[in-house]
């Protein structure tokens, strides 16, 4: 079963969107909520994904770890600021199992330096699993597996 | 006033505690370092047994800016070869890892073993036509004479050294006797297993990240994550170690238990006295038996890497410049044989303190990149690294910057600066 119904995939979409808004406008606790309690978040090189090599960039394997990435972001790490800005391709749903779609999508990161042009940041592909509840779709796996060679420095906000 | 581009960089700075900017910026130094620091004399990282475990199996890497790699032949013996065909010179071997039973340059099919020897080149008698020999290599040409470049190499503990100088010294006494001892706690002969790579691209000179980890003095302060849990602060018991000519060095601490002392937070704007991670498994730290009490021993090895032991995350990290303003950094996380599945993961969990993304190192870049900005920007000024005074000795703390003196001390001798 690889499709949905109407409502599911606008929501599906609308989940999407939501997210790309979330990290692009630092409202890190809106991101922290769209996803569950027992969440896995990953940034991950394509290498070690199709290698089999289990390291991440970031490894976030609870809605309590997301949240101390957030203080992080906002009190701990020290960096240059830059704004990001998501372009997210359309999902493709590839099944649901047991209420969970399992889902991917592409995407583009642009980081924007104070005083300088706009760069391709990171470029990958989202590996989604989203569950309903009560409170609508959230993500219990989102990983982030980028293509993108050489990371520009540092990568300080979730992708 | 002092030309803000000197025409002659002179190092007109008493001892080593106060490095010139252009040591960061200026092209031709940056040549001769490539030249005297990772292409003689020194030996340099290459990769660990464990990325080629099986006959054939090979990785690309660089040393300094040359393409290099790193195989595994027939025999079982590691090589590492120069990623440039004997022919007409090119950078054959384009996949960064795989398995092949030789190397053939794609552009006139000249054939290589894994060593580097040259086993075959097309057309070599000729070609007969009519009855009559077109062609072919003079009779005088030599397969012997053109093999891939062979660099020599050392392997301990199942890290993998290569130098294209072969009158090079010993990796022992490379290394040193202080460096060997702490090298071997880490590396202590069991078989590794590759956890992963983490690559960042860092807009800053090289030696900075030397620099970095031979800096106690910063992580205290920059890290919050270090002062407020103690993985590093000025009141740890610890130690600054060199070699016998400070190229080398380790910082070895062992974390507090108690709280931090008031001289080492007050007026700390990083310490966050109150803060509190949500999910422990951030940073559930089990003491290993190897460490003999050490949490932590920050290891660099002059010029091409860094080996970490932070806590029960290990790492090698390779420093592979480009330029005088901008270097590859490359982490390997790996892990040992006889980790348990609760280690690896522990590992793996504790790996997000550290890389590019790192609690802990991502404001590491984005301080070289800081500072490398300030250097291009006025070249004819220079460093005050004068914490602890202005020599280079091992200390019993870790309130100095002795082991950056050091390093500039040994860089002025080589690079005759």
């Amino acid at each position: 079963m690889n499709t949905l119904d109407f409502e599911t995939w606008i929501a599906l979409n609308r989940l999407y969107a939501d997210y790309a808004l979330a990290v692009d406008s630092n409202d890190w606790d809106r991101w922290v909520d769209l996803f569950v309690d027992d969440c896995d978040y990953r940034v991950q090189p394509r290498e070690n994904h199709e290698r089999g090599f289990p390291l991440s960039t970031l490894a976030l394997i609870s809605k309590g770890m997301l949240r101390d990435r957030a203080y992080g972001i906002k009190e701990t790490l020290f960096h240059d600021p830059y704004y990001q800005r998501h372009v997210t391709g359309a999902p493709l749903v590839e099944r649901v199992e047991g209420g969970v779609i399992v889902a991917q999508a592409n995407y583009a990161v642009f980081r924007t330096k104070l005083s300088q042009e706009s760069t391709v940041f990171n470029v990958g592909r989202y590996l989604d699993r989203v569950r309903a509840t009560p409170d609508g779709l959230r993500f219990e796996q989102r990983h982030c597996v980028y293509d993108t060679e050489m990371i520009p420095n540092s990568l300080i906000y979730p992708i | 006033m002092a030309a803000v581009f000197p025409i002659k960089p002179v190092w007109d700075q008493p001892g080593s505690s106060r490095i010139p900017f252009w040591a960061y910026t200026d092209a031709s130094l940056y040549k001769r370092e490539l030249e005297r620091l990772f292409y003689q004399g020194h030996w340099c990282y290459v990769g660990l047994e464990a990325e080629i475990p099986n006959p054939g199996d090979y990785k690309r890497t660089v040393i300094g800016e040359r393409s290099v790699i790193l195989t595994r032949a027939a025999d079982g013996s590691v090589n590492v070869v120069e990623n440039v065909c004997a022919h007409r010179g090119m950078q054959f071997c384009r996949e960064r890892h795989g398995n092949k039973k030789e190397f053939v340059c794609p552009y006139h099919q000249w054939s290589y073993t894994l060593k580097g020897d040259l086993q075959g080149v097309p057309f070599r008698r000729g070609v007969k036509q009519d009855g009559k020999v077109n062609g072919g290599m003079p009779k005088e040409f030599n397969t012997a004479d053109h093999g891939l470049n062979q660099l020599k190499v050392a392997v301990r503990g199942g890290v993998v050294f290569a130098s294209f100088d072969h009158g090079i010294e010993s990796l022992e006494d490379f290394l040193g006797p202080d460096m060997c001892g702490y090298f071997d706690r880490l590396f202590n002969g069991r078989k590794l297993t590759i956890l992963g790579y983490n690559r960042q691209r860092i807009p800053g000179n090289w030696k900075l990240m030397q620099e970095n980890i031979k800096d106690p003095y910063h992580p205290g302060l920059l890290h919050t994550w270090f002062v407020t849990y103690g993985l590093w602060r000025a009141d740890n018991k610890s130690e600054l170690k060199m070699d016998a000519h400070y190229r080398h060095a380790a910082m070895v601490s062992t974390r507090s238990q108690q709280a931090a002392t008031s001289e080492v937070t007050a007026g700390v704007t990083s310490f966050k006295a109150g803060m509190e991670v949500n999910d422990k498994r951030l940073l559930d730290i089990v003491p290993e038996a190897w460490w003999k009490g050490p949490t932590a021993v920050m290891m660099t090895v002059f010029p091409s890497v860094i080996f970490q032991q932070q806590v029960n995350s290990v790492s090698t990290r390779h420093i592979q410049p480009n330029g005088t303003g901008s270097f590859d950094f490359v982490w390997t996380h790996f892990g040992f044989e006889d980790d348990t599945p609760e280690m690896t993961e522990r590992r793996l969990i504790q790996a997000n303190l550290f890389g590019p993304a790192g609690f802990v190192s991502a404001d590491d870049g984005e301080v070289i990149e800081l500072s490398q900005c300030g250097f291009e920007q006025k070249p004819n000024h220079r460093t005050v690294a004068e914490l602890g005074g202005y020599g280079a000795e091992n200390t019993d703390h870790m309130v100095t910057e002795t082991l950056i003196r050091g390093m500039y001390n040994y860089w002025r001798k080589v690079m005759d600066v």
